[in-house]
Formats: structure tokens, C-alpha cells, sequence
């Protein structure tokens, strides 16, 4: 034992002499840095495309500093208020994150919102390059008469409600039916299934909001129907997310056979991710008949294809039977109506515009850009030099967490080509973020927070116990 | 007697998590000596270390170790290995962040076949191949030293999916 401390010590005597000798040069360095302008960027939004982009941006840029700005007093978007309670290991995710905010150049900004607090001009004024990667807010819509009625909500909400977005306590879910009928089966559709008919007390342990769990508790939901307008070779919805369905206790899952009429044929013809999944729900098929006589009286899960949504009414929504042509589904003169006691409407997300100056395409719901460089308004192909966008307003809302770091990372690269190939001004100084009159809540304002829910999770048995109201958030960060 | 059965049980269970939890808190006391002595570089025997190199989609390539038991997730977090946003959830069978891709006579010598949680995840990663694995779920054993993996490329147009 004394000889590893001997050893120790030479090796932190050894290391002294060593860091002597980088102190000197450190000072030299930073002369030099005080010479050479920083580049500054900032990043609008602290979703997992704005700390990805923040990583590889602060790796590849020695000479930058990053700040983030974020509407809300708290961090990480979507991992925080989309991802479902259940899939805790998801969020794993804001370890990376979090050691990216510690990064002595990175600088958060929480509760303040763009084009109310700062205007995109001024940003782009402080900064040499701004990314926007504020996400998706908004959901798309059927377009049906009888769509803003109180028992059609949709899905985003659903789950905002449920994972505490601030202003999303007001839902107030009618759980009082029988059957819900969810428009659309891509993952989000499934989460909000999932949580429909998950046993309450798997739930609880989560950090699902207290008031979402006493709702859920009271639930008298006995089947929810997951309608799709196309086939099963079409499916949204994910294997995994399959998967974790046909595992819920108490939940038997009952496919309809005829939507599969000619589906076993094409399976050896599709790629692998497909193929697995189209296998997994033909063997579910085909188990169905042992399940139906031990489940009587338990949860159903009723995903339904080739429906597309025709007309709401009171107590249920009406579907035309449709036909695939070319991959797209078509209406047929024929109709089926669904019992609904609640409809929850998941036909995707789309982005909102922040700022009058973002040449943001209303039709689709995104940025227009070309690959991350954001397009000038009008005609044409030219750039908005130094305005870049990343993550679901540039690309649609689709695809999972790795699909959102692949685009960061290469938006983030494309902003250090420019500056390699001096497409726009990182030579002037630039002034960054300035902190008048507004309450902020920096990183360690979070840490606070985070603190503050955990512990209050702790309390309850639960991971966490989040924090639903802004003012509440601010408060504790101390602002 | 169902109940009498019931309650011999938890005790033997209680008594065996308090063994378990007395064995555990030795050991980790004995893990925190020896990765002490670890760094520097003492007791880590030469049959323990098993060589692993990364090969980047550009052909560069990274030269690792590990030792048998860990994972090549572990192999890539312990040494820091630079591969931008390799392992996001961290092991959990949640993301596919950690793919790699092995050779074929490679792929068949693993000891272990990827379960249908694993290929879900792995359904979900770019670049999938017939000898696609998670990093994560890989333990190093003694004959993969020497072992050679290809990264697939991080930066993918994701813009295109």
C-alpha cells in the first residue's frame, strides 16, 4: 500500500512541475484570446437538437462560446415534456447534456422567449451565427367540422398534460368513457395509448405529474382504438413500442384479420426493420383467438388500418374505409363509425413562427432552409448568412432521438465550414446575450430546480415531482 | 400452509439481500482499492486487457482496451474514446447511438445472439448490416482481443429520412 502512495505522490509532483509549465503558457494563451475575437453563437431552444449542436460546436470550435436561450426557466425540450414517463432510460440522455452545459463556454439563458423578450434581429446583431432549433409546438389538424369540441384533444397536448408542460395542467381530460379513439399510430399515438391502459401503479413510480396520476387513477377507459389510414405495411409506430403493448398486463391487444388480407405474402420481400415489425404483429394475429377467451374483462388495444377520419360527432367519429394506391390511401364511398368517447387527434406536430423575421413556410409548418442554412425570404436559393437551423423546425417532426443528433452534428458542421470558408462575419466583437430587466434562470438556477424536484419526487416515491408552474420554476432558481 | 411457505420465503429472501448488500459494499470497497491501483497501471494483469480498435467510416483508426467483462460501451466511456453521442442512454437498450458494425467470422464467434429487444433498437440505427451490433450489449471475454469494429458515420443527412 505505501508503495502505489509513493508512486502517487511522485506522479502529483511530477504532474506539478508539468502544470507550472502549463500555467505559464495558459497565461499567454488567454492574452491571445483577449486579442482574437471570440466567435459567438447562440442557440435558440434547449431541446436535444440545440445541446447537440452545443456539443459538437464547442468540440470543433476551440475559440467559440455558445449560449443558449430557452422560453421556459427549464432545459432539454422534448426529453423533458415529450418522451413518455414510463421510458425513464430515454432521458439518460441530459447526463451528455448536462456535462455539455458545464462546459466553462457554454452559457444558459432559461425564461426568455424569442420574438417576446428578444427580437431574431437583435440576436443575430450580439452574435456572429444563430441557430434556431426551438422544435415543434403546434400539432396539425384534421380539418373536421366539429374539431374544436371539448372530447377531441390532441395527442401533443395529451402528453404535455402528463409530463407537466407549464399551461398544460388546464386539460382536464374527460376519462369518464369507455372508449378513446386515437387519429394516427406513430410513437406518439402509442405513448398516449400505453398511459391510457398502463396499470396505475406502474405509473406511479414515474415522474408522471401528481394531478395527470389522480386523473389517470379515476380513469374509467376500457378501450382505446389506434386508426390509421393506411395498411399494416405502412405502420408509424415502432417495434419497440409494439412491443412494450402486447406485454402490458391486463391489456389484450385484438388486431382485425382482414386488414392483414395479403400481408403474410409480402413479408419475405421487406427490408429488416419492416419486415420484424410486420412479423411481430402477424404472430400477435395470430395468437389472438387463445387471448380473446382468457381476457374478459380487462384493458383493450384496438389498433385499426385503412380508416381515414370523415366526421365528429358526440360519442363517436365516422372513418371512410380507404384503399391503398401507390402507397397512399384513398376514400372509398364506404364509411365505419368508432365509439369515442374522447378523441385524441396524433397526426404530427408542427413548428410555430417565433419571430416575423424567420422565413418560416406556414403550409408545412417548418423553417425553409437548405441543409440547415436558412433560406433568404422570397425566390431563390440565397442564404441568410450565419442563420442556421437544426432539429424538428427544420426537419418535420419525425424520427427519434438519433435521427435529431445525426441532423445537429450536421448542421453544427455545416456552421464550422462556413466560418472555414468565411461565409460570414466572425471577425468583429461581438457583444452576446445582455440580462436587462428580465428574469433568468441560469444553469445553476436549473441545478436548483432539479434539486428541488427530485427531492419531491423522493418524498412521493416517484423519480421526480416536476414543477408545473413558471412563476413556482422562478422562484426557486431564485430569480 | 401456502402462508407459513410465503413467509420462510421472504425471510430467506431478506437475510440473502442482506448477504448480497454486506458482499456488495466489501466489494466495492475493494474496487475503489484496486481502481486506485489501477490507474496506475499495476495491478491491471496482461491477461485481464483485451484489445479493441474502432474503425471511423473515414478508415481511421482508434486503438482501445478493456478488460474481459466490461462492455464496448464501457471500453468506449472509460477511455473516452472519441465517437460524438456513442451510447446516449446510456446501456439501457433504449437508443441505438452505440451501433456497430463487426466482421462476419467476428459476428459469429460472439458468444452471446442479440435478443429482439436489441434488434429493435437496432432496427431503428442507420447503416444496419447483417452483422450489426449494440456496443452495450457486447462483454469483452479473452478471445476478442485483438478485436476489429467499424463505427458507422455519425454525421448522416438525416434531413433526407
Amino acid at each position: 500500500m505505501t508503495f502505489p502512495r509513493n508512486l502517487l505522490y511522485s506522479r502529483l509532483s511530477s504532474l506539478n512541475k508539468y502544470s507550472r509549465n502549463v500555467n505559464t503558457s495558459a497565461v499567454r494563451l488567454q492574452n491571445v484570446q483577449q486579442v482574437t475575437a471570440k466567435k459567438r453563437i447562440c442557440i435558440v431552444g434547449a431541446g436535444p437538437a440545440g445541446f447537440y449542436a452545443a456539443q459538437y460546436l464547442l468540440k470543433q470550435l476551440s475559440d467559440c462560446t455558445v449560449d443558449i436561450v430557452e422560453k421556459l426557466p427549464v432545459p432539454f425540450g422534448l426529453v423533458r415534456f415529450g418522451v413518455a414517463p414510463d421510458h425513464p432510460e430515454v432521458k439518460n440522455v441530459i447526463n451528455t447534456f448536462t456535462k455539455t452545459a458545464e462546459n466553462p463556454r457554454l452559457r444558459f439563458f432559461g425564461n426568455v422567449s424569442l420574438g417576446q423578450d428578444v427580437s431574431l434581429q437583435e440576436l443575430r446583431q450580439r452574435y456572429h451565427a444563430v441557430l434556431l432549433t426551438y422544435g415543434a409546438d403546434q400539432d396539425r389538424e384534421l380539418q373536421l367540422q366539429n374539431e374544436e369540441q371539448k372530447h377531441v384533444i390532441s395527442a401533443r397536448k395529451f402528453v404535455a398534460w402528463y409530463n407537466g408542460l407549464p399551461g398544460a395542467e388546464q386539460l382536464q381530460p374527460d376519462l369518464s368513457g369507455r372508449d378513446v379513439t386515437i387519429v394516427g399510430q406513430g410513437n406518439v399515438a402509442m405513448d398516449v395509448a400505453r398511459m391510457l391502459l398502463s396499470p396505475i401503479d406502474t405509473l406511479k413510480a414515474t415522474d408522471t405529474t401528481e394531478y395527470a396520476l389522480e386523473a389517470l387513477a379515476r380513469s374509467q377507459v376500457k378501450r382505446v382504438h389506434l386508426v390509421g389510414r393506411r395498411g399494416p405495411l405502412q405502420a408509424a409506430f415502432t417495434i419497440k413500442e409494439l412491443r412494450e403493448m402486447l406485454k402490458l398486463p391486463n391489456v389484450t391487444t385484438n388486431w382485425r384479420a382482414d386488414d392483414f388480407a395479403g400481408i403474410a405474402e409480402q413479408v419475405e420481400q421487406l427490408q429488416r426493420p419492416r419486415r420484424r415489425l410486420t412479423e411481430l404483429m402477424l404472430k400477435s394475429l395470430s395468437e389472438q383467438s387463445k387471448r380473446t377467451a382468457t381476457a374478459v374483462d380487462g384493458k383493450q388495444f384496438l389498433p385499426i388500418f385503412l380508416r381515414a377520419p370523415k366526421a365528429i360527432s358526440a360519442k363517436e367519429i365516422e372513418f371512410a374505409v380507404t384503399q391503398l394506391q401507390e402507397n397512399a390511401a384513398v376514400a372509398t364511398d364506404t364509411t365505419e363509425c368508432l365509439p369515442a368517447d374522447l378523441i385524441l387527434r396524433s397526426i404530427g406536430y408542427k413548428s410555430s413562427c417565433a419571430d416575423p423575421a424567420i422565413n418560416f413556410d406556414p403550409q408545412r409548418g417548418h423553417v425553409r432552409h437548405d441543409q440547415g442554412r436558412v433560406l433568404k425570404e422570397g425566390e431563390g436559393s440565397s442564404v441568410e448568412p450565419g442563420l442556421y437551423v437544426a432539429g424538428w423546425l427544420g426537419t418535420g417532426p419525425t424520427g427519434v432521438i438519433l435521427t435529431t443528433m445525426n441532423g445537429a452534428f450536421a448542421v453544427a458542421k455545416t456552421i464550422c465550414d462556413d466560418i472555414t470558408a468565411n461565409a460570414f462575419d466572425t471577425a468583429s466583437t461581438k457583444p452576446g446575450f445582455e440580462v436587462a430587466n428580465q428574469r433568468i434562470v441560469t444553469w445553476d438556477g436549473w441545478l436548483r430546480i432539479d434539486q428541488h424536484e427530485c427531492e419531491a419526487g423522493k418524498a412521493k416515491g416517484k423519480l421526480r415531482e416536476k414543477i408545473v408552474d413558471v412563476e413556482q420554476m422562478l422562484r426557486i432558481a431564485g430569480v | 400452509m401456502l402462508v407459513i411457505n410465503r413467509i420462510r420465503n421472504a425471510a430467506i429472501l431478506s437475510l440473502r439481500n442482506a448477504y448480497i448488500r454486506n458482499c456488495l459494499s466489501n466489494e466495492i470497497r475493494a474496487a475503489t482499492n484496486s481502481t486506485r491501483t489501477f490507474s496506475l497501471g499495476l495491478a491491471l494483469r496482461q491477461q485481464d486487457v483485451v484489445n479493441v480498435t474502432f474503425v471511423r467510416a473515414n478508415g481511421e483508426k482508434i486503438k482501445s482496451s478493456g478488460k474481459v467483462g466490461d462492455s464496448l460501451l464501457d471500453v468506449v466511456v472509460n477511455n473516452n474514446v472519441d465517437l460524438d453521442g456513442f451510447g446516449a442512454c446510456e446501456g439501457t437498450l433504449t437508443c441505438s447511438t452505440c451501433h456497430l458494425i463487426f466482421k462476419e467470422a467476428d459476428y459469429e464467434k460472439l458468444p452471446e445472439k442479440p435478443g429482439d429487444e436489441e434488434l429493435d433498437m437496432l432496427d431503428l440505427a442507420y447503416e444496419l448490416t447483417d452483422t450489426s451490433r449494440l456496443g452495450c450489449q457486447i462483454t469483452l471475454t479473452k478471445d476478442m482481443d485483438g478485436l476489429e469494429v467499424q463505427v458507422p458515420a455519425t454525421i448522416n443527412d438525416a434531413r433526407a429520412a
